[in-house]
């Protein structure tokens, strides 16, 4: 799939700014007043900035509005439901805790849970694609909301909780990424299922139906950058999980190492999610012998 | 709503015939030159005459080899548009409501006037039936030509797809699968004919009918020659041979 800058944006930010509103929504830490001010200003750029720069590949970005119509039955309408809510809800409880000097505890418990179902339907946006076998798994959603949350708990300089969510998000993006590697061939998907011919011999594309490229080559069928992938592995692992824990168990807690344990965190987690574009492979591409 | 419909109340669709299909495109053009001009906006092309030519097409032919494990290899030419499936799962994952599936007649449809462009549906897609129009920013797919199919002001021969209406060749065929006796329903069941990437479980409507086994020549390679019939000419022959000899 084509790695479009704008979506990778748009999860890693948003993700990372909702799994912060969830911690601040449980009261971990407890900010009121300046402190809060700052925490939400961040949080809020985060998954504002996120959700806006997702609106920069849509054709016709006016509209946008109606996608707030089918939440009966797309992923996408339900995320735009769930991070408007999670965004209101917070937003109340931000406005008492900078101005009044209140936790509304229900409301927080409530925008956490919103907070955190907006990062679970934006990845099942991802994981319902039977047409990708590499993000329709369970393993996509528990991938993007175990590294949200481990980056929010960072952001939220909550030392404990970053530290065992670094390591079961690091866990998690291991075993996404090494299951991830057999699903197509698991799926059995084949340019001889995909034709029907495969009951008289092996099936290849002869002559392809263009001579240049066209719109599903260049959206789905991506297959320029993968040669790195395996170091863009490495590197993203180090800097999203392990780089972070160190950071955290040996620098004193505070503003800077929070600081530097995030940018690194995030600087890893676009590698990542470049990759979980790059290296995943849509169907299509077996009618161009292509994956 | 993008929710769809239990059942649908014809199964209007197409019947590709892979042994008949000669790979000449016109149904490619056919179909570019009459959803340009009408059903919603039209099919652009981006640098058409420039170095690096792209453009919007609802119907492309593929060419495939088949390889099988002994004898001559075999191509086999292979047009694809949208599929009209039951089970589209284009239609649930659209946002807006733009793509949706018909219940008079099963043809999937978008609503350009509601479509954001998010381009989700051509992913959620398998057989690559939908693309978004580089221009106008909107989905667009195979609309079965609804827009001709119940069109009063046309000749009644020409209330057909385009592309079925132009292939030299017979290789396409309109109708209602719904119909165990419509001649798309006879067709398949005669030829076996069978759907795309079923494991998918998209339930297409559309169905391709398999080429024929093609003749095998059986007969010892080295017949045997005839002979030579006349060694020296005779009649006409020998006064013309002798003629020029002596000249």
């Amino acid at each position: 799939m084509h790695p479009a800058p704008s979506v990778i944006v748009f999860t890693v930010l948003s993700g990372l700014g909702f799994g912060f509103l969830a911690w601040l929504g449980i009261g971990q830490p407890a900010v009121t007043g300046w402190t809060a001010f700052f925490c939400f200003a961040i949080a809020y750029a985060l998954a504002v900035g996120g959700l806006v720069a997702s609106t920069f590949h849509l054709g016709n970005p006016q509209r946008a509005l109606k996608a707030f119509s089918q939440w009966r039955s797309s992923w996408l309408s339900r995320e735009a439901w769930l991070s408007v809510s999670a965004l209101l809800v917070m937003g109340l409880y931000a406005f008492a805790a900078v101005f009044f000097d209140r936790l509304l505890v229900p409301l927080g418990v409530l925008g956490a849970v919103l907070s955190v179902a907006t990062i679970y339907a934006t990845s099942m946006i991802y994981a319902q694609l039977a047409t990708v076998p590499r993000w329709n798994h369970w393993l996509t959603p528990l991938h993007m909301v175990t590294l949200a949350l481990a980056g929010g708990a960072v952001l939220a300089a909550q030392s404990m909780a970053a530290l065992v969510l670094l390591v079961v998000a690091g866990g998690v993006q291991l075993l996404y990424w090494v299951l991830g590697d057999r699903r197509f061939a698991e799926r059995g998907h084949t340019t001889e299922t995909a034709t029907g011919l495969g009951d008289r011999g092996k099936v290849r594309l002869f002559e392809p139906p263009h001579t240049g490229t066209n719109y599903l080559l260049k959206e789905m069928v991506y297959v320029v950058g993968r040669k790195h992938a395996q170091k863009l592995r490495a590197i993203a692992f180090l800097l999203n999980c392990l780089l972070p824990i160190v950071i955290i168990a040996l620098l004193p807690a505070g503003v800077f190492s929070a600081g530097l344990a995030v940018l690194a965190y995030l600087a890893g987690t676009f590698a990542s999610r470049w990759l979980f574009f790059a290296e995943a492979e849509h169907v299509v591409g077996l009618y161009y012998s292509q994956r | 709503m993008t929710s769809l419909p239990d059942q649908t109340e014809k199964k209007l669709g197409l019947v590709i015939d892979l042994d008949t299909c000669v790979g000449c495109h016109a149904c490619v053009t056919a179909c570019k030159g009459w959803n340009t001009e009408n059903y919603g906006v039209a099919l652009s092309d981006n640098d058409a005459y420039g170095s690096d030519p792209v453009g919007t097409f609802l119907n492309r032919v593929h060419a495939f080899e088949v390889q099988p494990s002994n004898g001559a290899a075999q191509t086999i030419h292979f047009p694809k548009s949208c599929l009209h499936c039951d089970d589209a799962p284009c239609v649930t994952v659209c946002p807006t409501g733009a793509s949706y599936k018909r219940v008079e007649d099963g043809i999937v449809l978008v609503d350009e006037d509601a479509c954001i462009g998010c381009g989700l549906c051509a992913w959620a897609c398998p057989y690559g039936a939908r693309e978004l129009d580089q221009s106008a920013g909107v989905m667009k797919k195979c609309t079965l030509c609804v827009d001709r199919i119940y069109n009063e002001n046309l000749p009644e021969e020409d209330r057909v797809p385009a592309c079925v209406r132009t292939c030299p060749a017979g290789a396409r065929h309109f109708g209602d699968f719904s119909d165990p006796e419509s001649n798309v329903s006879r067709l398949t069941a005669e030829r076996g004919g069978m759907d795309l990437m079923p494991e998918q479980g998209t339930r297409p409507v559309n169905k391709y009918l398999p080429p024929r086994v093609k003749d095998r020549l059986t007969a010892d390679k080295s017949a045997p020659q005839l002979k030579p019939v006349a060694d020296s000419p005779k009649g006409f022959l020998a006064w013309l041979d002798k003629t020029l000899e002596a000249l």
